[in-house]
């Protein structure tokens, strides 16, 4: 097997796309601008000089409309990839996501099977302001029927679309904007496959559980760096898959550290983070010895300047002092 | 009537100390109750002035019953009932008095209240394992945040282990503080009647063969050197529990894991009164002689308060032998978290049939007390067909 | 029922300088802002207008301060030409606290209510619904105000551009939908996008009155808007035109412009909205070169003003993160009615 290699988190996107469009002839990738742009975040630059219009589609403006259409095309037989430029957009497909991609196998009695995959930005921290910034990863994972998975890692964004491609459910993929630009470690040919089901322990650690996922993965680590300059052993946990939640992994963390604080850059009312705390609370309650501690966004729309779009944010500093409160230091 | 011990089912009630119309301050002694362990003042953790007393003096009263009133200082309408049950969540007796060692007084763990009578915020980890270490949480000294977490139990725990001694012994071989010992026994024998559903089931076996195997191998020996019938008594226990592994480990979080190792804990007599019951490791390995010498051993240490914390910790299953010139027969109590305790009474001389015949022969009681959460009489049955089968053949133990 | 006279305009000496000043301040103030975006000043997306300034001096021409405008996410012109202070334009794009928006919506999103400025919406498509909801309370409330709706060709292609049409034309809304068909929805051309392109048939499908117009023309856009102004406020319903136009920029920063021949956009340019209105100007000796060089210098001292101005005005503090999320309730709410 080959040696691993350091790319892009943007290039590993496009090496899983070529990837799927070179194992299944049912694959096709289609979205705005995927195309002749190269799409929004240059995923699938130079894909449409290799597959042809057929299979690299651009589409007008009209995310019900082709988002819709690659369930169908999904339901016919295909495997489509979907892209939608940013979660924010995400909404005018909200209806055909959840109205149909979510809920068709279960009215039908099962008949009928969804494999699309949709994938999408999402996230805060280049200032785009309110209409292109937000964290709705926790709308997908409330919707039954849907697989919502967010690659935070450039293994991750190369191993993952392949897998989700074998899902006979609908996935929803949520690339954070953030990691397009960072580079990381893949591993060798054969061994790119990751699975989407549970999550990652991404640094050990023994005085508590830092739970997180997407961009707010590499704050998280960074916070445990610090931390531990300060001999406060944090374990890094990488949700990977928003749903279904793997809470076994999560809870088994808890009840060893015993502490939980949950980055999630989510507003925090009605969040996923909240979902977890409360499934802390349920079933590790007697293995805490603090209250569940959560960073999330400020419940404000994302601001455009950078210093209150910061503040708005889950950042390093508030990470490490929720820590060191959790830890009464 | 606050629960004193946590055997104590009732108390009589032998004076007042407080009349009504009396201002009472927290901490203050407001009757006498004669229990089965001896008078013991009652204080009241609630300020305010006496209203009613309900209880006349000579009166038996159950735990849980309400003595008196008491009016509460902010002039409250609402009058605080002087009392406390085992269960109640917020009782008005929470901060527990300091145990006297060696006295009657056995507090259960409690739900702290700090003084000003804010509630000291618990972490639901320490109050769990002060509860499974034997640890009264009202003794617990909170963190400089004014809570108490993780820290402050095991800083308990650690405590626990001078015994008012210089601190001067290595760490693996610190002592222990006998009398808080003897606290955390208290509560653990409070949790196991609690919580546990026990089962007894008891024979009488024919220890002849034993006695006989015994005095002829003493015989050979120099007097130091001579093993007490209890070294193979506990190895054939420890044996037998082969027959029986639902009787050997550890039962905790609703989850019962049975022990590969059979660690036997042994009811050892402390000075000052009490038992205590370390762990020899591993019995059911260990020749005669080993176990004769680590049995002398853990009885000297026992005597001098040095054990340490871990043969505390971790017996799978203990034994009670009640010895010599005691009494016939003991139902035993288990020792959470395991499963399972072997009680044996004095050796006795009975009338026993042998080949149809009447005949004298030494006998003993031996009394499994069983989880029946996790094991039922069978497997006690079974047990102590076994422990009887090796027993016929001792010198092949 | 007639149709309305074309409106002649007459174009005096007075207004052709307005014209070309508007527009140039337009083109200036952005060329500034691709300088000040290099320096990290302004940050995020940044869409320019360049090439298309036409449009808004022209259509602005034909609105009252009373009529309000709702634009997109490339609206530095339509802000600016309608009134709002290159100043506090400049200072939002800098995200300080006296932009136009308090520094909360950058380039994107500039608002302005006492001017009737309803906003930059980035959500292609966003802006049709609520303009036909500002033009249904006005015919509720018995105004006869025109509500501008300005919008690009790529928003054709989303629901809300049909059902908001169908909106407007079903319940004869003061609305006048102003598409700038800049021929590219991003980097997709608009025979990729569109199985009908000419986007002014989409309008009359539903029985919208809608025109062609020479987007690069400042003259004709301002003679098309009046004329579709005056009909919006008289009461017949909605009117739709087409803008044919073309930006000469990238669609945004980080956007290399690979998907249109060199050779496309520099045709397009000779036809440059300033470009030509400048030469009929000369030509016609409407204006003089000194007349265009005091513009120029006019406009160069605005732009430094509202540099300096956005340099120097304070960033919000971060305690008030929290603010103009909710609006305060009314001091205290009435009793309710028995």
């Amino acid at each position: 097997m080959s040696a691993t290699r350091r790319i892009t988190y943007r290039e590993a996107v496009r090496e899983a796309l070529r990837e799927a469009l070179l194992r299944d002839p049912r694959v096709f990738l289609m979205g705005e601008d995927v195309g002749r742009y190269g799409g929004s975040y240059a995923c699938s630059s130079g894909l449409l000089a290799e597959f042809g219009e057929e299979r690299i589609r651009d589409t007008p403006l009209s995310e019900s409309g082709f988002v819709g259409a690659g369930i169908g095309a999904a339901i016919g037989g295909m495997r489509p990839i979907v892209e939608v430029m940013t979660v924010n957009f995400s909404l005018l497909a909200l209806d055909q996501i959840v109205n149909n991609a979510a809920t068709v196998r279960h009215m039908s009695g099962g008949q009928i099977a969804v494999p699309v995959v949709i994938r999408m930005a999402t996230g805060a921290g280049r200032q785009l302001a309110a209409q292109h910034s937000h964290s709705l990863e926790c709308w997908y994972a409330h919707v039954p029927g849907i697989r919502a998975v967010a690659p935070a890692t450039v293994a991750d964004a190369r191993g993952m679309l392949w897998t989700a491609l074998q899902e006979p459910n609908p996935v929803v993929i949520f690339e954070h904007a953030t990691l397009y630009n960072d580079e990381g470690e893949v591993p060798g040919e054969g061994e790119l496959a990751v699975d989407i089901d549970r999550a990652a322990v991404r640094r050990a650690g023994d005085d508590l559980s830092l739970i997180t996922y997407g961009g707010s993965l590499k704050k998280a680590l960074a916070a445990a760096d610090a931390l531990a300059g300060e001999r406060i052993g944090c374990e890094v946990i990488d949700l990977r898959t928003l749903r279904p939640l793997d809470e076994e992994t999560i809870l088994a963390s808890v009840r060893r550290t015993h502490r939980a604080l949950i980055v999630d850059e989510g507003w925090r009312s009605g969040s996923l983070a909240g979902e977890i705390a409360a499934r802390i609370a349920e079933e590790a309650f007697f293995d805490l010895d603090a209250p569940v501690r959560r960073v999330c966004s400020a419940e404000v729309p994302i601001p455009y300047p950078r210093h209150l779009e910061e503040a708005a944010t889950p950042q390093v500093d508030g990470i490490v002092a929720a820590a060191r409160g959790l830890v009464r230091r | 009537m606050p629960a004193l011990g946590a055997d104590m089912e009732a108390g009589t009630l032998v004076e007042w100390l407080k009349r009504p119309g009396e201002r009472i301050a927290r901490g203050d002694a407001v009757a006498v109750v004669e229990t089965q362990k001896g008078a013991i003042e009652i204080e009241s953790f609630q300020p305010g002035v006496l209203r009613e007393i309900r209880v006349e003096t000579g009166a038996r009263v159950p735990v849980g019953e309400v003595l008196a009133l008491i009016d509460g200082e902010a002039g409250a309408a609402a009058a605080a009932p002087v009392h406390a049950t085992a269960e109640a969540p917020a009782r008005a007796i929470a901060a527990a008095p300091p145990p006297r060692p060696g006295a009657a007084a056995e507090p259960e763990p409690e739900p702290v209240v700090l003084s000003g009578q804010r509630r000291v915020p618990i972490s639901p980890l320490a109050r769990r394992l002060a509860e499974e270490r034997g640890i009264d949480v009202a003794t617990l000294q909170p963190g400089a945040d004014g809570t108490i977490g993780l820290a402050e139990v095991e800083a308990a725990r650690a405590a626990l282990a001078p015994a008012g001694a210089p601190a001067a012994r290595a760490a693996g071989e610190r002592g222990l503080d006998l009398a808080a010992m003897r606290r955390a026994i208290a509560a653990a024998m409070a949790r196991s009647h609690r919580e546990i559903p026990h089962y007894f089931v008891s024979s009488t076996l024919d220890l002849a063969p034993l006695l006989a195997w015994l005095e002829r191998t003493n015989a050979t020996r120099a007097p130091p050197g001579r093993l007490l019938y209890l070294v193979p008594l506990l190895k054939a226990v420890a044996r037998a529990m082969a027959s029986a592994p639902e009787l050997n480990g550890h039962y905790e979080a609703d989850v019962f894991t049975p022990s590969a190792a059979v660690h036997m804990g042994v009811a050892i007599a402390m000075r000052g009164g009490g038992l205590i019951a370390p762990a020899i490791h591993d019995v059911d390995r260990l020749d005669l002689d080993t176990l004769m010498a680590k049995l002398d051993d853990l009885v000297l240490r026992v005597r001098g308060g040095r054990l340490r914390s871990s043969e505390l910790a971790d017996p799978t299953v203990t034994v009670s032998n009640l010895g010599e010139h005691t009494a016939d027969a003991i139902l035993p109590v288990i020792y959470p978290p395991q499963v399972a305790i072997v009680g044996c009474g004095q050796i006795v001389p009975r009338p026993w049939v042998s080949d149809g015949g009447l005949v004298v022969r030494p006998t003993m009681t031996i009394t499994v007390g069983g989880d029946h959460r996790v094991s039922d009489g069978r497997s006690a049955a079974k047990f102590l067909a076994r422990v009887e089968a090796l027993l016929k053949t001792p010198e092949a133990l | 029922m007639t149709a309305p006279e074309p409106h002649k305009v007459r174009v005096t000496r007075e207004h052709a300088r307005e014209l070309l000043r508007q527009m140039i301040l337009v083109r200036r103030f952005e060329e500034a802002c691709i300088e000040l975006y290099g320096a990290q000043k302004i940050r995020g997306f940044l869409h320019l207008y360049i090439g298309e300034e036409a449009n808004a001096v022209g259509v602005m021409q034909a609105l009252t301060p009373d009529d309000a405008i709702v634009a997109t996410y490339r609206e530095h012109g339509h802000a600016l030409i309608r009134g709002i202070p290159p100043t506090a334009v400049m200072a939002e794009m800098f995200g300080k606290a006296t932009g136009c928006s308090r520094g909360r919506g950058g380039s994107m999103h500039l608002f302005d209510v006492s001017r009737r400025f309803y906003g930059g919406n980035a959500i292609v498509g966003g802006g049709l619904p609520l303009a036909v909801g500002l033009a249904l309370a006005d015919k509720l409330r018995g105004l006869a105000r025109v509500t501008c709706c300005i919008f690009g060709e790529g928003a054709a292609a989303e629901g809300e551009f049909h059902e908001s049409l169908n909106l407007a034309a079903l319940w004869k809304l003061p609305v006048l939908f102003v598409c700038e068909n800049n021929r590219y929805a991003m980097g997709t051309a608009i025979e990729r996008s569109e199985s009908v392109p000419d986007i002014r048939r989409h309008a009359e499908a539903y029985g919208i009155v809608a025109e062609e117009v020479d987007g690069m023309n400042v003259v004709d856009v301002e003679v098309a808007a009046r004329r579709a102004a005056e009909a919006v406020r008289a009461g017949d319903g909605p009117r739709f035109l087409e803008n044919h136009t073309y930006r000469f920029r990238a669609h945004s920063m980080f956007d290399p412009d690979l998907y249109r021949d060199k050779a496309e956009v520099e045709a397009w340019k000779q036809r440059g909205p300033v470009v030509r209105f400048t030469q009929w100007v000369l030509d016609t000796n409407t204006l003089h070169r000194a007349d265009i060089d005091a513009i120029e210098t006019e406009v160069a001292q605005t732009i430094a003003d509202a540099v300096a101005f956005a340099e120097a005005s304070p960033l919000e503090p971060v305690e008030d993160l929290l603010r103009d999320v909710y609006a305060p309730r009314p001091a205290a709410p009435g009793a309710p009615a028995s």
